[in-house]
């Protein structure tokens, strides 16, 4: 009889250690990781059961994060391609006056011969004048003139293959040659398209940062939504003793699903975009004889836009949900 | 295990809702609260949940005294406490089955643990074949059973029903507080606010009457 009751209290103790050991840290994992499992097909599910609206506003956010990305890659464009132009800098010599034209040959050949200079040109006074009288209409002052004003004239072009600077540092040295007059680099209209595209980086920054902002709360404006119809459900899972977390957390699974499926919309128009304008823009291309392709998002930048719009969509659901949840208790 | 040390409940439209409240209600205690609407009933429920809280005096559930939990600490005091409302607050668009494993999901059981205890549950009040059903396809005595079950799945110390029988007919009504009474049978403290004296009367536990938020019979058991 005893040893019967023993054996009770023994079973008894057991059965009340495992029962504690459930909210042992590693079952409140487990717990933990199980509700975000249910959140999140949950949530994925509410996001499917009405796919016109979820379409409506994947569509909404592709759109708001396809343009700045569109034309972030535009520009990535035309970066690409003026930097191939950054090497046909060329470098005018004008030289001294009094010098030979012998002279100016044999300096010609000197600096042909540097190992940073790709190819050069002898323009002599004489061409110049030649040329300017031609080109210019000048024609009559020019033979009113006692004397040729132009000097000697070396057009020299930095190896292909050397960065802006390399092209400055020849011209300083250039410059420095005693029969150089004057050294000029002609890369002005480099230098302003190179502002220019400095100056539309800037801007797309800046409309793809309102657009940004504008996202966020549209998806705060949604998930607000979401929460306003589940208002009863809320508060009777807080009756029942439920944390704000665990309320909160299929509203940011939501988020987060409206946030990926955007990104997602969005890159396939970047896509949809980019694959329209290849064939004219190759055809472009091989009209002025340029190995010029054009470069799409990449398999990254896809997968950057998605990852961007899942967190907007935390972001948006996190507002919407810090400031609605607390709000809604029981009465 | 509920002790009511002189609460006071002042709105802030200045109505009383309990004054200089009370009563000590034991762990094996069924109680019945009752007195007309407005008496107070809901507000001494609410005060329990945490709904509420006393604009004076001391509430004390288990030992541990409520004026010490924050609002951080209010969802783990719920699930503590079983409750029953008047007009069942379930989910409607969630099976009998999930309705009852809320509490369930909520405190972070494993599944097999959960269809095992909801099963229990539903088996207790007699819905177990109606699992699958949708809530709106119940009767409101049914609805009001899947309550129950709901509130009693956690296995609570304490069980809180505000106006359980309100919208049933006597016989359903006395089938709900018979299964109370037996919820009250294996240890669980229960709680029952109800108006209708006819029914509490015949059950022979103690009687709480409230009236204008003031205890005029049943202080002591």
């Amino acid at each position: 009889m005893t040893g019967r009751g023993a054996a009770g209290r023994a079973t008894a103790g057991r059965r009340e250690g495992a029962s504690q050991s459930r909210t042992g840290w590693r079952d409140r994992y487990n717990a933990w990781l199980m509700h975000h499992r249910l959140s999140a097909a949950d949530s994925m599910n509410r996001v499917l059961d009405n796919p016109v609206s979820s379409a409506m506003t994947w569509l909404v956010i592709g759109i708001a994060l396809a343009l700045p990305t569109g034309l972030n890659v535009a520009l990535d464009n035309v970066s690409q391609l003026s930097a191939s132009w950054d090497s046909p800098a060329q470098i005018s010599l004008f030289l001294q006056d009094g010098i030979s034209e012998d002279r100016a040959r044999q300096l010609r050949e000197e600096v042909a011969a540097r190992e940073d200079v790709a190819q050069t040109l002898f323009v002599s006074r004489d061409e110049a004048l030649e040329e300017f009288r031609a080109l210019s209409g000048f024609a009559d002052v020019l033979a009113s003139l006692e004397h040729n004003p132009l000097p000697h004239l070396i057009l020299v072009s930095p190896v292909g293959s050397s960065p802006q600077s390399a092209a400055v540092a020849l011209r300083a040295e250039l410059a420095g040659y005693p029969d150089v007059a004057q050294a000029v680099l002609d890369m002005e209209w480099l230098q302003r398209l190179n502002s220019l595209m400095e100056l539309s980086r800037r801007l797309v920054l800046a409309v793809g940062g309102l657009l940004v902002v504008g996202v966020v709360l549209i998806l705060g404006n949604t998930i607000r939504l979401a929460i306003e119809s589940r208002r009863d459900e809320i508060v009777i899972v807080k009756l029942v003793g439920g944390s704000n977390a665990f309320v909160r957390r299929p509203f940011l699974y939501t988020g987060l699903w409206y946030g990926v499926g955007g990104g997602l919309f969005a890159a396939l128009l970047v896509a949809a975009s980019l694959w329209l304008l290849r064939q004219p823009i190759s055809e472009l291309a091989t009209l002025y004889q340029s190995e010029f392709r054009l470069r799409g998002l990449g398999v990254m930048g896809g997968l950057n836009l998605i990852i961007l719009g899942g967190l907007l969509g935390l972001a948006g659901s996190w507002l919407a949900v810090a400031r609605h949840l607390v709000e809604i208790q029981p009465r | 295990m509920i002790s009511f040390d002189r609460v006071s409940k002042r709105f802030a439209q200045g109505h009383d809702a309990l004054r200089e409240v009370s009563v000590d209600i034991g762990k094996d205690e069924l109680v019945f609260i009752t007195g007309h609407s407005g008496a107070g009933k809901t507000t001494l429920l609410r005060m329990i949940m945490l709904m509420e809280r006393p604009s004076r005096g001391q509430v004390t559930i288990d030992g541990q005294n409520l004026a010490a939990i924050g609002p951080r600490g209010i969802p783990r005091h719920r699930r503590n406490i079983g409750v029953v409302f008047q007009n069942h607050r379930l989910l409607m668009d969630r099976t009998v089955f999930d309705n009852v494993a809320l509490p369930l999901i909520i405190a972070g059981y494993d599944q097999r643990e959960v269809g095992r205890r909801v099963r229990a549950a539903l088996d207790k009040v007699g819905l177990l074949k109606r699992e699958r059903a949708m809530p709106v396809t119940l009767s409101g005595g049914e609805q009001q059973r899947v309550g129950i079950a709901r509130a009693v799945v956690g296995k609570p110390k304490i069980i809180l029903a505000d106006e359980p029988t309100g919208n049933l007919d006597p016989a359903l009504s006395a089938e709900i507080m018979q299964l109370f009474e037996e919820f009250n049978q294996v240890g669980v403290t229960v709680l029952i606010a109800s108006h209708d004296l006819a029914l509490i009367s015949r059950l022979r536990h103690r009687i709480i009457t409230l009236r204008e938020g003031r205890l005029v019979a049943g202080s002591k058991a």
